[in-house]
């Protein structure tokens, strides 16, 4: 793709608001009214707005426990889910049923040859285990699964975990 | 040993030491470094990973890959409608820098006038001289904005005045013109048949309108030499690609000096150019949003703190006014860094009609801004 002459044009748009929250939950509407020239009553009104609305669901942080050695490390399986979705329902009062449960974390709803991919967290393999034999696998409509435990994270939700050392610039250059 | 007189004669930095100083001390803040704090877009890097594992690592043709030359020839006439042949106008060099040196060489005679903006890059006033020309400086203040206007220009044209030396969105003062300003600046260029050296580096980080390259402009074409390069938009300072566009004759000259010289520029940096052409359109906007975002914070911290400042067109610079604190630029960034481990270009770096101003760059992370900001209000106090 080829560059076209583009635009940063902010308008009456509040939706910027949202991109800076997701990349730093703790900027304060003060600093955020500074970046977008705009009044810091207007943000502070734009982002109650989006907390009513549902659509900022939360404030959270980022946490690698990997780092922390003496941690009991917990375990994750990504789950591969069949179900046979039901009349009036389709899927999802089944997946309903599936993510009240604490132990998962994610729930998708996919196209393929599964229909639900859940992310299940517990204390250890056997507890994870006991969650899908006597909790998932009991729910009616559940078909079959197919559980793989994952081995290490990466990357999740766009931030690479791994430090990744960026200071690589001279102090100071014209 | 006894060095040219003409080395010799070109003035130190004057703040060298103060550089020197900068790099010597640990957990410095430093707004002060002239290159994006972005790494390099990945489909780049890994670009550059693959052509290498496939073994290019040759010279390539003194003008550059073919491949990329006509990929900036398309760029530039899709983004400007702006023509030039990748066969005849078109040269591909180890960053602007070399552009900057080339295209002088290949234009001046041995003391031959040529017009420099006051402040501005550092290298254009030296490199004209290593060419044998002589500077004269167009100063521009910060009452009228530092802008260049037809009334200055014509102040500093005299008989004898072969070219000058343009820079914008301008480095350090974030300035840059809109279309209407630079077609009066290019009426005089006409008038006084001069020829025009446009360095556009920061072409795509221009905020509040679209950016116009003057060779767009009537008349103009023909006496322009357009510089541009990878370094800022791209984030590819390291990978040091600029290319200059022209008349077949600058640039058969500049491609003369460029084969004795650098005979090409890198070519894992030109894989990586054409990668960024192709497929970087996304991250380059993203940088840009980035940028602008913390321009605005920036220059409302620095109003706010007490620092006057302008809010500049371009660039990812900042010229803040420092004259009601009674210092010095120099001065200023020197206390600043004992004091509060902020490091920032005394204005005077970019020419005496610098003085009383200070260079802060925003490529740097809002974290470090916002830390940097409250430690400048505390040195204020």
């Amino acid at each position: 793709m080829l560059l076209g002459q583009v635009f940063v044009n902010n308008g009456g748009d509040m939706k910027e608001i949202l991109e800076i929250l997701e990349k730093d939950a703790r900027t304060t509407p003060e600093e955020i009214a500074k970046m977008l020239k705009k009044g810091v009553s207007a943000v502070k009104n734009a982002i109650k707005k989006y907390e009513k609305e549902g659509v900022i669901v939360k404030y959270k942080t980022v946490v690698n426990r990997d780092i922390l050695k003496d941690d009991v490390q917990k375990v994750r399986a990504l789950i591969e889910v069949r179900v046979a979705p039901q009349r009036g329902h389709g899927f999802d009062h089944i997946a309903e049923r599936i993510y009240r449960f604490p132990e998962v974390i994610s729930c998708y709803l996919l196209s393929g040859s599964y229909d639900l991919l859940i992310v299940v967290e517990g204390r250890d393999i056997q507890e994870v285990s006991s969650f899908v034999s006597e909790r998932l696998t009991t729910i009616d409509n559940v078909n079959s699964t197919v559980t793989h435990f994952i081995l290490k994270r990466y990357k999740a939700d766009g931030d690479i975990l791994k430090r990744i050392e960026r200071n690589h610039r001279v102090a100071i250059s014209f | 040993m006894k060095i040219s007189k003409i080395v010799e004669k070109i003035k130190p930095s004057g703040i060298r030491e103060f550089f020197d100083l900068v790099i010597g001390m640990k957990d410095v803040i430093s707004l002060g470094v002239g290159e994006p704090d972005f790494v390099t877009p990945w489909n780049i890097c890994e670009s550059a990973i693959f052509s290498l594992e496939k073994g290019y690592t040759s010279y390539t043709s003194n003008k550059g890959l073919y491949e990329l030359r006509s990929a900036i020839s398309k760029y530039l006439k899709n983004k400007y409608s702006l023509l030039y042949s990748p066969d005849d106008n078109m040269l591909i060099t180890t960053g602007v820098s070399e552009a900057v040196d080339l295209v002088l060489r290949a234009i001046l005679n041995r003391g031959d006038k040529i017009l420099v903006p006051d402040p501005s890059y550092v290298s254009y006033e030296p490199v004209s001289e290593l060419a044998g020309g002589r500077v004269i400086l167009m100063k521009t203040s910060g009452k009228d904005d530092f802008k260049l206007t037809p009334v200055i220009l014509k102040k500093y044209i005299s008989g004898g005045v072969k070219a000058v030396v343009l820079n914008y969105p301008v480095n350090p003062t974030g300035v840059s013109y809109t279309r209407k300003e630079l077609l009066a600046l290019s009426k005089v260029f006409i008038e006084y048949d001069l020829i025009v050296i446009s360095d556009e580096i920061y072409d795509e980080l221009t905020y509040d309108f679209s950016h116009t390259p003057i060779a767009t402009l009537p008349g103009m074409k023909q006496r322009t030499i357009y510089l541009n390069g990878f370094s800022k938009a791209f984030a590819m300072t390291g990978w040091r690609i600029g290319y200059a566009c022209g008349p077949e004759e600058i640039i058969s000259a500049m491609t003369k000096i460029h084969q004795y010289t650098m005979l090409c520029a890198p070519i894992m940096g030109q894989l990586g150019a054409i990668e960024a052409l192709r497929g970087s359109a996304n991250s380059v906007l993203e940088m840009k949003r980035e940028y602008k975002r913390r321009r605005e914070f920036i220059v409302s911290r620095l109003n706010e703190i007490g620092l006057e400042c302008r809010m500049p067109e371009g660039t990812f610079y900042v010229f803040p006014s420092i004259k009601n604190t009674g210092m010095g630029s120099v001065d200023f960034a020197k206390k600043l860094l004992r004091k509060e481990k902020v490091a920032v270009v005394p204005g005077s770096a970019f020419g005496s009609q610098g003085e009383g101003y200070i260079r802060i760059a925003y490529a740097s992370s809002m974290d470090n801004l916002k830390e940097a900001m409250t430690r400048i209000e505390h040195f204020l106090k």
